[in-house]
Parts: structure tokens; sequence; C-alpha cells
């Protein structure tokens, strides 16, 4: 009986919740209208633009016939996600996808931070703000554009990477049309159009550094690499842990358009990812259930990445995204 | 005591190798960053045929303005600028209009649903529906081969929606609402009248990330636009430096003198193709790069 009654006061309770919840919405519609005008419109983008595409989803699952509309389609099950698994190229795709992401992570991770370690203790602050401008340019040019340029410059006998091979001697390589290149030319290219960008945020917070420690650091003798490690990097530490969390995240997302510009028949092999083969049994094939199964696979990775790296640096390092 | 000296001149002698290797590293770097663009403008101008020879490294050869000429006639780069010009200026604005439609509510503590929505926009960030359900949704709304395929389907980024909510936040202070509702604005004007005006720099810089993000869009129109005449700039810029072919009905009939010449000219047309498509970025840069690496704080900042 006592259960009973404690049930009944409960539910009560949740239900007087919701109806103060309702009422107060009510009364903030009231009084706010104005907001709720303004957000409406953004509201109606993100459901028609960001969840009905995520309902679409369901088309993994289904034998998608446009006639038929993603409801009316036969379910299939998990056949899409077995052909995939199945497919002659599927490790292939899975390694370059992979491999890409952390050979960039590696590489590209530390360099900005190194660099604006290194811009910090820069003594000409002419220097300083000259080479800190440039750095940022390349980041603003289109990634046709830069294809464009790796191109020319990767270009067999005339290009300036086979010109100095010739200095020394070298025969020519047409780089592009080599699978054994594509991971190096598409990770230091990218280095070199995002270094100066992605150091902007380490070096906002190296300039908020205690400079009471650096003066003890002196007092007792310590050189400038020892501050470095000692002193500054311990500082900016959480900004890296976030950062570092968010590129986990974005592991199995490797830009589309740079591996799909670059990519030919020749270096095809090493130049396909996930995200290109969406693309081509997509849109190319029509071959919608195929495609959106595909792209299912490649983006909950990715979330079960990222949920991981946070789970892990917030065992390890008490920072947390969320 | 003597310890100590020792100490300093051992740190003063590692610190000054220090700096050197330091300001060398950056010397290298600089002209890293600098020579691919400084290459592209000097090969622009200069004599196809020394280009091709690689005679042109620090300085133009032969200085001639006949790619910049010949560019002139091609008339499908001029269509993809007027489209791109068009994209950039009304998407820019629509992307504003939401952006700050969007901000504000969320930026208001009194706003009772605030943590759904900020929620339900950010849940976007980490999930989505993927290319293809994303084109049958444009699709079904008739967007596909229409302009505005270029600017609905991306008129918000989350990104910029918070940077711009953090910015409404900290920056305002919220006596000036309580000020502005005892004067008897309402949540319209004041947002018109005092938030915005006080949110220049903000509205700078996100305006600017979505214009430069416009100007070098290139996935969009691959997805969506097949229409030539709607083509942007970049969709015309990819077919013209990622293809080595040419058009050899043009060659029939020359001698292969002639075919090398058209052959160098059509390599220096990419150069001055590169410039001009980039050029009004980087010009504008120099001013407004103190505003982008301001919107990059903002974040940092709220961490």
């Amino acid at each position: 009986m006592d259960q009973i009654r404690i049930k009944q006061k409960n539910g009560s309770l949740l239900q007087r919740l919701h109806s103060n919840l309702f009422q107060r919405l009510l009364k903030d519609m009231r009084k706010n209208w104005i907001l709720y005008a303004m957000i409406l419109p953004v509201v109606v983008w993100f459901l028609i633009f960001c969840y009905k595409p995520m309902y679409g989803v369901l088309m993994a699952f289904k034998d998608y016939k446009v006639k038929l509309g993603i409801m009316g389609s036969p379910w299939v099950g998990l056949k899409h996600f077995q052909r995939f698994f199945h497919a002659y190229n599927f490790k292939l795709l899975l390694r370059n996808t992979l491999w890409l992401s952390v050979y960039n992570l590696l590489v590209g991770f530390p360099i900005p931070i190194v660099f604006a370690l290194m811009l910090n203790y820069l003594k000409n602050k002419y220097l300083k703000k000259t080479v800190q401008m440039v750095s940022y340019a390349p980041y603003f040019i289109s990634t046709v554009v830069i294809c464009g340029m790796i191109s020319i410059f990767m270009a067999p006998d005339t290009g300036i990477f086979n010109t100095m091979r010739a200095w020394f001697g070298a025969e020519s390589v047409d780089f592009l049309s080599k699978p054994n290149w594509f991971d190096d030319i598409y990770v230091w290219t990218g280095i070199w159009q995002g270094m100066g960008w992605s150091s902007i945020i380490y070096i906002s917070s190296l300039a908020g550094v205690d400079y009471e420690l650096h003066e003890a650091a002196i007092v007792d003798g310590a050189t400038k690499i020892q501050r470095m490690i000692h002193v500054d990097l311990p500082s900016i530490k959480p900004t890296i842990v976030m950062l570092l969390i968010l590129q986990m995240g974005s592991l199995m997302s490797v830009g589309f358009e740079k591996v799909f510009l670059l990519q030919n028949n020749l270096n095809k092999s090493a130049a396909s990812v996930i995200s290109t083969y969406t693309y081509e049994v997509g849109l190319i094939n029509s071959d919608y259930g195929y495609s959106t199964a595909v792209g299912l696979f490649n983006s909950v990775i990715n979330v079960l990445l990222l949920v991981t790296a946070n789970q892990i640096v917030k065992k390890f390092a008490d920072e947390s995204l969320f | 005591m003597e310890k100590s000296m020792e100490r300093k001149i051992r740190r003063s002698y590692s610190d000054k190798i220090f700096d050197v290797v330091n300001l060398l590293v950056m010397i290298v770097l600089l002209f890293v960053f600098v020579w691919p663009l400084w290459f592209v403008v000097i090969a622009s101008v200069s004599d196809p045929h020394e280009v091709w020879r690689g005679n042109v490294v620090m300085f133009p050869q032969g200085f001639t303005l006949n790619s910049y000429k010949e560019l002139v006639k091609y008339t499908s780069i001029w269509t993809g600028y007027a489209n791109t010009i068009f994209y950039t200026v009304v998407g820019t604005l629509v992307n504003l209009i939401m952006t700050v439609c969007a901000a504000y509510p969320l930026s208001r503590k009194d706003f009772v649903p605030r943590r759904f929505f900020l929620w339900m926009f950010m849940f976007t960030m980490y999930f989505g529906g993927g290319l293809i359900p994303s084109y049958l949704v444009v699709s079904s709304l008739g967007l596909i081969d229409t302009r505005w395929a270029m600017i609905i389907p991306g008129a918000i980024s989350v990104y910029n929606i918070l940077i711009t909510r953090t910015y409404f936040m900290n920056s305002i202070p919220s006596e000036l609402q309580e000020a502005a509702t005892l004067d008897g604005a309402n949540s319209l004007q004041y947002l018109l009248k005092i938030v915005l005006p006080l949110s220049k720099p903000i509205i700078a810089v996100i305006g600017l990330y979505y214009a430069v993000g416009h100007w070098n869009d290139f996935y969009t129109a691959l997805i969506y636009v097949y229409d030539k005449n709607l083509m942007p700039l970049q969709s015309f810029l990819r077919d013209m430096l990622m293809s080595t072919k040419l058009s050899l009905s043009n060659l029939t009939g020359m001698d292969a003198e002639t075919v090398a010449r058209k052959m160098e000219l059509a390599q220096t047309l990419k150069y001055s193709a590169i410039i001009v498509s980039t050029v009004p970025v980087l010009c504008i840069y120099p001013f407004i790069q103190k505003y982008f690496v301001k919107g990059v704080m903002i974040v940092s900042v709220k961490g």
C-alpha cells in the first residue's frame, strides 16, 4: 500500500514538474516571443538540413527506391554493411583513411605547438610579426588552388622538386602518379597550409603564461629550452589537450576535397578514402543505400573515437570536452 | 657565488645557440611560406618558355602579360567569377542573419529552451546524415541546379554560432539590457540598436569567415550544381588547374613549334588564373588578419 502511494505521489510530482515546465515555456513564449520568432527559422533549417538527413540514414538498412521513398522501401538489415565489409577495397579504404589521419595527427599536431613555442622566443619583434602574418596566409587559399599548385610544383621535369632533384643528378619523378608518395604529399602540404593558422591558439595561450614563473626559472638558471619544457608546455597543456581530443574525434574524417582533387587513375590505390568512396558509389553510381551505409559506418566510428578520446583524457589529464 | 656565475655563463651560451638556431629556422620557414606564392606571381608574368625550361626561380624572366591577356578571353572563368561574387555576397548576408538569429536568443539567460536548442545545434557538429541523405533532402526541395543550392544548405555553421554567442554573453554587459527594458525597448530594438553596434568586431570576424568559405567553396557545387552557367569560380579553376590534357582539336594542323608554344602558354595560364582568383582574398587579408586572429582567440578563451 505504502509503495503504491509513494508511486502515485511520485507520478503526480513528475506530472507537476512537466506541467510546470510547460507552463514556464508558455509564459516565456508570451514574454519573449521575439526571441522565439528569431530562432524559429534557424530551428527549421536545422530540422531540414541536419535532422532530416539523419532520419534518411535509415536508407543504410533499406533497399532504397526513389519511387517508394525512405519509409516505403523494403528493409534489408545489414546487407549493405556486409557488402562493404566484403568489398575488395574495404581494407584498402580503411587503411588509407586511418593512415592519412594518423600520419596527419602525428606530424601535424606537434608542429604548430613547436612553431608557436619557437616564435614565442624570437627576439626580433618585427620578424616575429612578419613570420606570423605570412604563415597564416596559405590557410585562406582554396583547396582547388592548393592542389593546382601541388600539381605544378610536383610536375615531372618542370616542377621545382624535380628541378632540385636534377641539381643533385637524380632523375625526374612523377610524384602525383606514384601511390607511395601520396601520403607524404597530402600531409606535408597540409602542414604548409595549416600550421600557421593552427598555431594562433597556442600563441595566444602562450601570451597568457605568468611571467613570474619565467623569472623564477631564470633565477634558478634555466635555459630557454628548459623554460619551454618546464614552464611553457605545462601552462598551455589544457589547450593542447582540448585540441587533441577534437582532432582524435575527426580521425576518420579525412578531408574529402583534397584527396578527391589529387586523385588520379595512377595513384588511386593510395588516394581513395571512405569519403571519396561514398561520393563515387553514391553520386556517380547512384547506389544510394550502399553509399549511406558506408558513410554511416564512417561517422559512427568517428563518434566512438571522439567519446573514447574524451574518456581517456578525462581519466588521465582531468580535462574534457563534455 | 662562483657556481651560480658558472651556471649563468653556461646558460647564456646555450641560449645564444638557441637564439641563432631559432632565427635560422624562422628565416627558412619564412622562405618556405613565401616562395611558392612568390613563384606563382613571377611565373604568371614571365615568358612561358623560360618557365617551361625552369629558369624562373627568384625573379621574372622575359616580362610579359600575355597570360593575363589570354585569360581575359576565357569567358567561362569570368562567368565563374561573377557567380562567385554573387554567392559570396548573398551567401554571407544570409549566413550573418541566420547566425545572429541563432546566437542572440541563445545568449539570453532568461530564454527558457536555451539549453535544449544549444544541444540540438551542437549535436550536428558530431553526427550527420552524410552525403546521400543530405543530397536527397536538397533534391526533394528542388534546389539542385539552382543558385540557392550554393547558399541555403550551408546557411549556418554551428561553430560560428558558438563564437557569436560567447561574444554576446561576455562582451556586452547585461545591465544594458535592464536599462533598455526600463526605457521600454523590446528585445528586437535592443538587439538592433545596442547589441549589434557593440558587436561590430565579431560580426566582421564571422562575416569574413563565411565570405572566405564561400569564395573557396568547391564541394557544394560539385555535389549540387551541374549547370555551367551557375558554377562558381572554383569549379572552373579545377578544370583548368587539374587537367593536363589540352583540347587537341585546336592543335591539329599546327607545326610542332606552335604546339609547344601553345602548351607552354596553357601552363602559364594556370599561374595567372591562380593569381586572379586568389588576389581578392589575399589583398584584403593583411587588413583583416587581426580580426581573424581575434576570432580564434574568442574561441580559445571560451575553451
